[in-house]
């Protein structure tokens, strides 16, 4: 797994610890794939967008359906970011 | 002095384990302060005091399991004099489930958070008394108060006195299944505590008391867990439910396009931590609506409806492991939406971590249901006793609507009342569900 996907299972940890990552799908709906609901999601954008110090709007959620779209997500903003 | 209690948090629930002491002889304690925590069915649950004062001291040790109603602590209120003869833990009576304890000296109304009647605590008294089969009246201050049962549901029977401590290293929550009402020898209880066995089911099949042998004679692989003390509590209290209450349902079709397209305004400019749900304005919604109907917001407990002049919004959260609770948003109706989501983000992370407050699971005066973005179209809830009313929260999906003769794609959602035919009619389950609708469509004014 890259570093992206590395911080993306641990956030989902902290939401769905019941769910394993070699079980899911990941390019299929994330909200079903760990039975997350709005506010899970919610905590789950709050917590990677600061962990990645991206502001991560809810216009972009359209690119954040399923684990592989969100870590490419993640990817591209953070390569945005003037100095890290 | 007065005694502080273990609380109870529905009729299924029969006992606690004291897990935390977060305060110290000598402290000063203020009303709503938590002083400790203590394990039930339903998880972790934070037990808060309800009167500013000087903390005395416990009476029970961490890790002790405390039947309902009896002393947990003393709390030493404020202009009360010092305390005079301590009474030891173990002489005071426990009393059959059917009749809570009477406090020792307490000379202040109860403690204990508002219960269904079955648990009802009685008034103080000044001594000690028998277990009676009728409960007193009750008077707790800012509830209406339950009257008793004309009839017992069952009779009280002698308690059942735990000859010794349980042993030490005995784990929390196996420790709360062994402390269910089922009568159990020593041996028993120890074997099932090691072996993870719910006496309170296996106590359901039998009628006498649990020997060793008996659990012996299950298989291993039989354990008694958290998730199935859970559903026993669910399936208590809605047993309950549909025995007692005469439920009438309505549904309704609400649009929700000017409820969504605020929240979108709204959170465009916010840090995901600001952000609102739109589950939050319906709730907000939901809540501004019963001020004008007030015969869906309360309990009805002995055969009366109290309304309450308060809105404690229960809000039903799914818990992953199984099962759901629905605790109380205190106040919903005066808090501002963002207080209220703020309010139901912490509320849920508590829950979810297993941790929330007496008073969350017994105070909610009417409950909103939702399955979510990804549940169906519509849910029809069973009311929680003693609440009246519960409303339903269907997924919200685009549908076409007719909108000013023209046919229109539109976010719509169903909502659903079911309410008790005891307290309410159709004609104003119909009206409230609709000043919930017209409420949606200006969600700025919420």
């Amino acid at each position: 797994m890259t570093p992206t996907e590395t911080a993306l299972a641990e956030e989902l940890y902290k939401i769905a610890p019941d769910i394993e990552l070699d079980d899911i799908d990941r390019s299929g709906d994330l909200r079903d794939e760990f039975d997350i609901d709005s506010m899970d999601f919610l905590n789950l954008v709050t917590a990677l967008g600061k962990r990645f110090g991206i502001p991560m709007p809810e216009a972009d959620y359209p690119r954040m359906q399923s684990f592989d779209d969100l870590a490419a997500y993640l990817d591209a903003q953070s390569d945005k970011r003037p100095c890290v | 002095m007065s005694e502080f209690r273990m609380p109870s948090l529905g009729s299924d629930m029969e006992a606690g384990i004291l897990v935390e002491q977060s305060v110290a002889p000598g402290d000063t304690v203020r009303a709503g302060d938590v002083i400790g925590a203590v394990e039930t069915q339903k998880g972790v649950i934070e037990i808060e005091v309800f009167h500013d004062g000087t903390f005395e001291r416990w009476l029970a040790d961490i890790g002790k399991t405390v039947p309902v109603g009896a002393p947990l602590a003393m709390i030493r209120g404020a202009g009360d004099p010092p305390e005079q003869e301590p009474v030891p833990p173990e002489t005071v009576p426990i009393p059959p489930d059917t009749e809570p304890i009477r406090p020792v000296t307490t000379p202040e109304p109860p403690e204990v958070v508002p219960l269904p009647p079955e648990t009802e605590p009685t008034p103080p008294e000044t001594e000690p008394v028998e277990p009676e089969i009728e409960p007193g009246p009750s008077e707790l201050p800012d509830m209406p108060a339950p009257e008793p049962s004309p009839i017992p549901e069952e009779a009280p029977e002698p308690p059942f006195v735990e000859p010794e401590a349980p042993p030490p290293e005995i784990e929390p929550e196996r420790e709360m299944a062994s402390a269910a009402r089922p009568r159990v020898t020593p041996a028993a209880r120890r074997l099932a505590a090691e072996r993870g066995i719910d006496l309170m089911v296996l106590g359901q099949s039998l009628d006498r008391p649990i020997k060793r042998r008996d659990i012996e004679a299950l298989p291993s692989e039989d354990k008694g867990n958290v998730a199935t003390d859970f559903r026993s509590a669910i399936a208590a209290a809605m047993s309950r439910s549909k025995r007692e209450i005469p439920h009438y349902y309505l549904s309704h079709e609400v649009d929700l396009t000017a409820a969504d397209a605020f929240v979108t305004a709204e959170n465009a400019g916010r840090a995901p931590s600001d952000r609102l749900l739109i589950g939050a304005v319906c709730a907000k919604a939901v809540a501004a609506a019963i001020a004008k109907y007030p015969e869906f917001n309360g309990h009805y407990t002995n055969d009366r409806f109290h309304p309450s002049e308060e809105v404690h919004l229960g809000f039903a959260i799914n818990i992953r492991s199984g099962g759901l609770v629905a605790p109380a948003l205190f106040d919903t109706d005066s808090l501002s939406l963002d207080e209220l989501m703020h309010n139901m983000r912490d509320l849920t992370a508590r829950v979810r971590a297993g941790r929330f407050r007496a008073r969350e699971l017994s105070d909610a005066t009417v409950t909103l249901t939702s399955l979510g973005e990804r549940g169906t179209d519509a849910v029809f809830g069973v009311i929680y006793p003693p609440q009246v009313a519960i409303v339903g929260m269907g997924a919200p999906r685009l549908r076409p609507a007719v909108l000013d003769g023209k046919l229109e794609p539109r976010l719509m959602a169903t909502f659903s009342l079911a309410a008790d035919h005891r307290v309410s009619d159709g004609h104003r389950g119909a009206l409230f569900l609709r000043a919930i609708d017209k409420n949606l469509q200006t969600p700025e004014r919420l």
